[in-house]
Formats: C-alpha cells, structure tokens, sequence
C-alpha cells in the first residue's frame, strides 16, 4: 500500500458522512440564521432582507408567548414523572424473574409505536364518547364527559399523559443500563442493617443512579420543549380551541407549509427553539462540571 | 463480551420460553446461594413475588391496555354499539370489515411501500455510512480525527426541528420537494449513529490490531475481519433503530411531501383520521395497520435489541 492511499483512506470512510453532516445539518443550521433575517416563501421565489422584523413580530405574538407557556407546563409535568416513574418500572423489571423478557419487551412496545398511532389511540379513548369518559360516568366518578380534547388546559393534561405513557419504556432502558452498575453488596449491606425496601430504594438505588437520573432529566425537559406529533394528533392538528394548545413546533410547521407560509418567520421561530433547549443543557453542563470539581 | 453479560442477555432473550426456576438464569445467583441472599434480604418468600407479579401485571396493563383496546375496536362489527358505557375488550361481532374499507378509503398498499422504501433507505445508509466513519474515526490515526467528532458532537445538542425549514429549503432547492426521495436522504446519516459505532470500534482492544497491522493488513482488511465481528450488536441497534424511526417519522414527511399518492403511512394514517373522523372503527383499523408490522418486527429482532443496548448501545 502507497503513501498517499493511506492518507486518503480515513477522508474516504468519513466521507459519505461528513457529506450528509455538512449537507443536512451544518448547512440547514447557517442557513435556518440567514434565512430569519428574510421574507423567504415555502413555495420558492424572490426572497428579501426584514433586518430584524421577524423577531419583533415574534415577540409581539401572543401565540408564541402561549407555545412557550405551553412548553413550559409540559416540562413541569413531564420531569418530575418520567424522572422517577421509569426508575420504579426499572427496578421492578431489573431481577431475574420467570418470564421477565416478556414484560420488558412488552414495557417498551409504547416507544416503538409511531406517535401518530398512538396519539388517534389516545384521541379515541379521550374522546367525549370514549372508554375513559364511559367508564369514568360508569363507575359514577364523573357525571358527564370531560372534554379531555377540546379544553384548553385539558389537552395539556391528555398530551402530558401520552408522552409519559410513550416514555416509560425508552427511559426505563436507560435506567436498567445503569441499574446494572449499582453493586448488589450495597443493597445486601443496606439490608443487613435492616433497611426496607422503600428505604434502600432513595439511600441506595437513588444515588447508584444519579448522573442517570440527571442525564433523563434534561434529555426529558428537552423533549417535552420539541414537542409535536402528541398535541397535533390528539388536536387534529388544530393546536386547541383557537390554536392556543399550539407548541412551538407545532408553529414552525404551520409556517412553513403552502402558500401562506414564511420561512423567514419559521426560521426565527426555529432560533426560539434552539436556544431554549440550550438552557438545560447548560445546566446539565454545569451540574457535571460542579460534579467533576 | 464477558461471561457475565452474555449470561444476562440469555436470561432476557431465552426467559419466557425456558422453563427455568423462578429465581432465573443467573448461574451463580441460583440455589442455596440465591436463598440466603433473599434472606439477607429480609423479603424471602412467595410473598413477594406475588407482589412484583402483581405490580407487573399492573404496568403490562397500562402499556398493553390501549393496544388491546383499539385492536378490539378495529374489530367490531357495524351493529355493535362502540360507545356504550359497558365496554367490552371482546368484540361480540369480529369482523375484518373496517380493514378492508381501510383499503377502499385509502392506497395502503402504496403507502406501506413507500414507508418501507424510506425505512430501508434510512437502515442502509445509517448502518453502511456510519460503520464506516465510525471505524475511521475510532481506529485509524489521521489528522482531522478530533475535528470530524468534535463536529459530530456539536451536532448533537441542535434538536432536529430546528434545522427543519431549512433543511426543507436544501431538500426543495434539490428539486427533491414532495418525493420520497426527500423524505428519506436528510435521514440517511444520523450522527448519534456515527458516534454509537465509533464507541462499539474503541472498545476492542489496540494490540489486536497492531498484530494485524505488523501482518500487513490494510484498513479495510482490520474493518472487516477485526471490527465487524465486535460491532454487531451495535450494528443491529442502529438497524433495528433506523428501521422504527423512518416508519414512525411524521414531522418531516408532513412537510416534504403534499401529494396523496407519495404519502408515506402515517401521514397516510392522519389524512385517514382527518377524513372519516368519526368512523373510530375505520381509524381503529387503520392505526392497527401501521403498528402490527413494526410490532411483529421488534417482537422477532427484541434480543438482538436487548443484547446490543446491553454491550453498550445505549451505555455510550
């Protein structure tokens, strides 16, 4: 082998990658800036320089300012529950137990299930006519349906519920990873000194997986900030009683579709969503950063 | 792999089907070992495990429960009242009616093929691109190393929809605009997917490939007699994961494509749901149609999902 093919070889290999890399997403990410700063059309066509209009015309929208609430309730409802809950499914699935394959797999179906599969699942259960309302009045605990898809704040509530739902499995892998690495003599130890099971649940599984537990934590409260396919199905797309169910991606999409769309707005609008996501993973990087001092 | 992670992979690949003790395959947890640990953990006894069958019956509920529900509405009959506040899982009428006007109401067929063109597609590219970049970057010194991850890395804090408008504007300057074509190049490569291979690479240990390098074996030769053996469980999970995620793909797809005939499933299956709203067994069945394959396809390939997450697909 020459000279010059080994130095050529890594560039080949990494090639088709860097290709993709530079081509769908370094690319897309300067020109998602560029494109903020015009009136650019879905459809193509002439597009001019606004200088900073659409960000004034964003923060003068009462729908974005309802996104980011929306955004905001749903990481407050989503972190604490998809935090701890798949931590309890974990352990419970974590020893061997005779035909424990079964339930792991069968955990984890939700995650691979399309949103939209489940989202017209949870639309039909939510329903006014639906299971859950059925039985609800049924069992007398309801006197009439509860309008889990046309309420404004009860739509939170039913996509909240889904996401968890959709979650618990994919975290739950996660967590059983880590489990994993947490020793048995802790526990052995813990028990010894007679701990019960609650107790060494928070004095000994807890800490065993706390970088874990951080890491879900913001991958969660990132997540729930690009929320989509659960609030647009279960609202038909509609984002709620005059589209204030709307979360912020929900908005980029509707912008940029068809005739009356506006990338330049859907650009900034992209800008809004990215530096939101980046504050909690600048905390996460300053929680590691305190651990590693 | 150590003994011990193959050992676990059995108990979960094998479990439901063997008929092992109840205290499972764990060879050296098992008999009198296994019983004076449980007493050491001062929870011996039936009792218990009663109770963990009893919570896990609970939580198969919640996660199968919905599943169960809308197949069961899939196949009720017209004459069967659907909103009754007596529900009932077993269809009194079976019938497979709604699926075949499924069938009348929309091109499934058309759809199913174009969500598997995009889905294999993504596989192909994701595991071909990625394996290849990953050995690079893992095994091989050159200068660029540091910078090709550094820039892999970056990549992974943008969240993908907001790169999506103008990832949309590439794809339609491309000339690409509602094709399956466009639906499926942007997903080709993911990332993530690159930096999993690069640690399934880094894990194998140096001096196996310095003997093949005194041996005279080129970099391609070490990629494909040392690398790939140790990487196929990761390989498998980027597969079995790129396979789920170009099915299941519905904000892209809704955004490239406009016309009914390119539509892939789910945004097939939406257009259902927004057309016959108030045809839930319609729905039902529709919902059903997309979910069993990828249902039947992660129930047949599970161990090999499992096993992969567990040499460190998802460790990283």
């Amino acid at each position: 082998m020459n000279r010059t093919t080994r130095l050529w070889t890594p560039w080949l290999l990494v090639a088709p990658a860097m290709l993709w890399l530079v081509v769908f997403t370094v690319w897309p990410s300067v020109n998602t800036i560029r494109l903020a700063f015009t009136n650019a059309k879905p459809l193509g066509g002439d597009a001019e320089f606004v200088g900073l209009q659409n960000f004034a015309d964003l923060l003068a929208d009462d729908q974005v300012w309802g996104a980011i609430l929306n955004s905001i309730l749903y990481l407050l409802i989503c972190l604490p529950l998809l935090t701890l809950l798949p931590l309890l499914i974990a352990v419970l699935v974590e020893k061997p137990l005779r035909g424990i394959a079964f339930f792991r797999t069968a955990f984890y179906t939700p995650v691979i299930a399309s949103a939209v599969v489940v989202g017209l699942m949870w639309t039909w259960m939510l329903d006014d006519r639906g299971l859950i309302n059925n039985l609800a009045q049924a069992l007398g605990v309801l006197q009439g349906p509860l309008p889990f898809l046309t309420d404004r704040w009860l739509v939170i509530v039913s996509a909240t519920s889904l996401t968890i739902w959709k979650g618990l499995g994919y975290y739950m892998i996660i967590y059983l990873a880590a489990l994993g690495n947490v020793g048995r003599d802790l526990h052995e130890a813990a028990a010894m000194d007679g701990a019960g099971a609650t107790r060494r649940f928070w004095s000994v599984t807890v800490p065993g997986v706390r970088s874990t537990m951080t890491l879900i934590a913001i991958l969660v409260c990132v997540s729930s900030l690009r929320v989509f396919s659960e609030v647009y199905i279960l609202t038909g797309g509609k984002g709620g009683p005059g589209g204030q169910d709307a979360t912020i991606v929900m908005l980029i999409q509707q912008y940029a579709r068809g005739f009356y769309g506006d990338l330049g707005y859907a650009s900034a609008l992209s800008i809004l969503l990215f530096l939101l996501t980046l504050v909690p993973l600048l905390v996460l990087a300053r929680v590691n950063a305190k651990a590693n001092a | 792999m150590s003994a011990g992670v193959e050992e676990r992979t059995d108990t979960v690949a094998a479990g439901p089907r063997r008929p092992a003790p109840p205290t499972g395959g764990r060879g050296v947890a098992r008999g009198a070992g296994r019983r004076a640990r449980r007493r050491a953990f001062g929870t011996a006894g039936p009792g218990e495990t009663v109770l963990r069958y009893a919570l896990l019956v609970v939580v198969l509920f919640i996660a199968i429960g919905p599943f169960l529900w809308q197949l069961s509405t899939s196949l009720k009959g017209a004459g069967e009242d659907i909103y009754t506040t007596n529900p009932s899982l077993i269809p009194t009428q079976p019938t497979l009616d709604n699926y075949a006007r499924v069938l009348d109401a929309i091109p499934v067929w058309q759809y199913i093929a174009n969500s598997l063109v995009v889905a294999v597609l993504a596989v192909g590219g994701n595991v071909v691109f990625s394996t290849l970049a990953g050995f690079a970057i893992a095994r091989l010194r050159w200068r660029g190393r540091r910078f090709v991850l550094g820039l892999l890395l970056a990549t992974l804090i943008l969240p993908g929809e907001a790169t999506i408008v103008s990832q949309f504007v590439t794809i339609r300057d491309l000339g690409l605009a509602d094709t399956l074509a466009g639906v499926a190049l942007p997903g080709m490569v993911a990332a993530l997917n690159v930096l999993l291979m690069y640690n399934a690479f880094r894990v194998i240990p140096e001096e196996i490939d310095q003997a093949a390098v005194v041996d005279g074996a080129n970099a391609w030769q070490r990629l494909v007699s040392i690398g790939l053996p140790s990487v196929r469980g990761t390989i498998a999970v980027i597969a079995i994961f790129s396979f789920i995620g170009a099915w299941d793909d519905f904000l892209w797809p809704l955004i490239v494509l406009t016309t009914p005939e390119h539509f892939t499933l789910t945004i097939g299956l939406q257009y259902l749901a927004g057309t016959f709203t108030n045809d839930q067994r319609l729905i039902a069945a529709g919902t059903m149609i997309a979910f069993v394959p990828i249902a039947i396809l992660f129930a047949s390939l599970q161990r090999y999902f499992f096993r992969g997450v567990e040499e460190g697909g998802v460790k990283g």
